[in-house]
């Protein structure tokens, strides 16, 4: 078997147990996504490659509940749609023995915010239920597929430690864990699919169907341009088939503009509003949870930095925001509207270093729609690059509560003399 | 000296619509040999009265002899672009477009593999060599200067503050080089390091690295071994909270290394100056170099 080299990289094996989305402590570098699809859209994906899924059905109502258990034979698994892991600690998974409670469980669920620990304060809206039958289960396993950026090569990854918190796995018992590394113009060839499913101890008389379904679970990575597809557990039934009891697929958003059907998958309300509405204006946008120092930057090493400065300068930021190279004056506005529309924002930072970008087109931004929300917010500017005396030149006119700064240094000195000042 | 582009450079550049044009024209007007220009149905006609306009790269290279191709075609079409510069022959390939699908970059990395060609990016802001004029990307010519220190850098902008630090402290650059912030890149730091070392003209490094991938544990390690130039880095993204994507796609903590503590320790294990805060590089240089 080709096992990857980061297997040897003292790096890989490190993880931060239960605080990542994704199995991030068996990978060192990969993309993420924006677009995250449901479990059950992604078993309806699976179903399509011939990747066995139990029998389900999703509802948004509670009322059809009923009916639902009772075709799967009055036993069954109540699953809230939500784009955060760890639901199952949280109640968002429940298994119900009669239909009754089913439908009990359903409407305390359907219209109720999730919060696990993966998701900020506020947690994400339960829209939808995936009511799933219950299978017999003899041995849970798990498998994905995701980029090694290092490797630059798609890795298969796969444990006989199945349902369980992988990063943990990855923890303790790293020799639990096998990877491929798989060639990027080849793919996953089926001897190497096989010697997998050799390594998780599968009954021979399974072999083949394991084989097969990893080879599939290959295509469907590729042909959908996933940065993720991940099934924790794939079980072995006491009849010995092969199911993915979970699915989790993630979509690279670079690759969206050949996907048009999967960009139909998005849904923005899984989404912290603020960040919803950066995303539809184009704009890289992090919410931080207490931050006070709204952050608006151009470039993303820059905007880390500048909340790197503000940590320095003994206060929080209150975001990542990248505003981009060609973002115009409408951009620029709803920027700065985002910034101010979190509540927990006293101050703004603006710091740019316009190559691409033009100063003045970002100062007029910033004027227009400081005037508009009437924000009496302070804030500070360094504006440095393509046509920055016009756009300092604009503010100073503006007769907003603006400090200008020469460089980040000045820009530090400032907020510490300001902050103190801000009160609660 | 220099590293990668200096007055041999033969530039060619790919993709003049919109943004590629205005760079393009910051180019010939920072003085850089601009010697072909490639777009479909341009071939006959001449980019601002200067350069000629070809239809495919092959031509160009045979007319013109271009030995270094800058790529700013939209993502959809990078991949194309970067296999028919390594089909024509380019050495050296620097590609800026953003947002070009991974698995795009994992098929070209391993059909360059074994070709002497050399990848810059994508999703990167390219090189420049002040002293000989030599810009192939989007770094301003207008804040640099020549001068001895080699900056190496993940990011855009914030290469610029480096560089802009540099400059308010006395310090010219012998090259710069903004290798990209995608998790799948083509040259890496070590790539980087390795040639100032031997650069004549390179008396000391400055590296800018970012949160996410160990690249900059395997600088560390190379700087450790082979590194006598001072280095001083700075790594973006301290308070940066695990599992969220800051803006670049490499740019995300998925595991304990990819922390900047974490870089920072293994840099500061490896002799190099690690400034805490980005407004302590050009500081950092002065104390080092004095």
């Amino acid at each position: 078997m080709v096992e990857c080299a980061c297997l040897e990289n003292k790096y890989a094996c490190k993880g931060i147990a239960g605080s990542n989305p994704v199995p991030s402590a068996i990978i060192k570098n990969f993309k993420v996504s924006i677009l995250n699809i449901h479990e059950y859209q992604a078993k309806e994906l699976f179903e399509k490659y011939n990747i066995n899924t139990p029998r389900g059905y999703v509802t948004d109502n509670a009322e059809e509940v009923e009916s639902i258990i009772n075709k799967l034979n009055g036993k069954a698994v109540v699953k809230a749609q939500v784009h955060a892991g760890g639901r199952g600690k949280v109640g968002g998974v429940k298994l119900v023995n009669t239909s009754d409670e089913g439908k009990i469980i359903a409407k305390n669920l359907l219209g109720s915010n999730l919060v696990t620990h993966q998701t900020n304060k506020s947690g994400v809206p339960i829209e939808k239920l995936l009511i799933a039958e219950t299978l017999d289960i003899k041995k849970e396993l798990y498998v994905s597929i995701l980029i090694d950026g290092d490797l630059a090569a798609p890795v298969f990854i796969a444990s006989t430690e199945g349902g369980m918190d992988i990063e943990e796995v990855a923890e303790t018992r790293p020799e639990k864990i096998f990877r491929i590394k798989c060639d990027p113009l080849i793919g996953l060839t089926p001897y190497l699919a096989r010697d997998l499913s050799y390594k998780l101890n599968i009954p021979e008389s399974s072999i083949k169907q394991s084989t097969n379904l990893f080879i599939n679970l290959y295509k469907l990575f590729i042909e959908n341009d996933c940065s993720l597809v991940e099934i924790n557990p794939l079980i072995i039934t006491n009849k010995e088939e092969i199911i993915a009891l979970d699915a989790k697929i993630n979509i690279e958003d670079d690759s969206l503009f050949r996907h048009k059907d999967l960009e139909k998958l998005y849904d923005p309300n899984q989404l912290d509003p603020l960040e919803e509405r950066a995303i539809s204006s184009n704009l890289a946008y992090v919410k931080l949870d207490g931050g006070e120092v709204g952050c608006m930057v151009n470039g993303a090493g820059l905007a880390m930095a500048t909340m790197d400065i503000t940590k320095k300068a003994g206060a929080n930021p209150a975001n990542f925001l990248d505003i981009g190279g060609s973002a115009d004056q409408n951009g620029i506005e709803e920027a700065f509207k985002i910034i101010t529309d979190d509540n927990e924002v006293k101050i703004i930072l603006v710091n740019l270093f316009a190559g691409i970008a033009r100063s003045d087109v970002v100062a007029k931004g910033i004027v227009n729609a400081a005037k508009e929300t009437k924000s009496s917010l302070p804030i500070v500017v360094t504006m440095r690059g393509t046509n920055a005396d016009e756009g300092l030149e604009l503010l100073k006119n503006s007769n907003l509560n603006i400090t200008t700064a020469s460089d980040l240094f000045e820009a530090a000195k400032i907020l510490t003399k300001i902050l103190p000042t801000l009160g609660d | 000296m220099s590293i990668l582009v200096d007055e041999n450079t033969k530039l060619l550049i790919q993709g003049l619509g919109r943004d590629g044009s205005f760079q393009a024209s910051k180019t010939l007007e920072y003085g850089t040999n601009v010697v072909a220009a490639v777009h479909p149905g341009k071939e006959g006609t001449k980019f601002e009265n200067k350069v000629p306009y070809f239809s495919s790269v092959e031509k160009a290279v045979q007319k013109t002899e271009a030995n270094t191709g800058v790529i700013f075609v939209p993502a959809p079409f990078a991949m194309d672009a970067i296999i028919e510069q390594v089909d024509a022959g380019i050495n050296l390939i620097v590609c800026i477009t953003e947002g070009v699908p991974v698995l795009d970059m994992i098929k070209i990395m391993s059909y360059i593999e074994n070709k002497s060609v050399r990848l810059i990016g994508s999703n990167c802001p390219g090189l420049l060599t002040p002293s000989t004029k030599t810009k192939v990307g989007i770094i301003p010519g207008n804040i640099v200067r020549p001068g001895n220190i080699g900056v190496v850098s993940r990011s855009g902008t914030l290469t610029y503050e480096a560089i802009a630090q540099l400059v308010q402290n006395g310090f010219g650059q012998s090259t710069c080089v903004g290798i990209g912030g995608d998790p799948v890149h083509g040259t890496t730091f070590t790539d980087v390091l390795q040639m100032f070392e031997s650069d004549k003209e390179t008396e000391a490094i400055v590296l800018i690295g970012e949160i996410g991938g160990t690249r900059e544990q395997l600088a560390a390690e190379y700087i450790k071994k082979h590194v006598t130039k001072p280095v001083v880095s700075y790594i973006a993204g301290q308070t940066a909270p695990p599992g969220k994507r800051m803006g670049h796609a490499g740019a995300i903590i998925t595991g304990k290394a990819a922390l900047a503590s974490e870089k920072n320790t293994a840099l500061s294990n490896a002799g190099v100056h690690v400034v805490e805060s980005p407004s302590d590089i050009g500081l950092r240089m002065k104390e080092v170099m004095r």
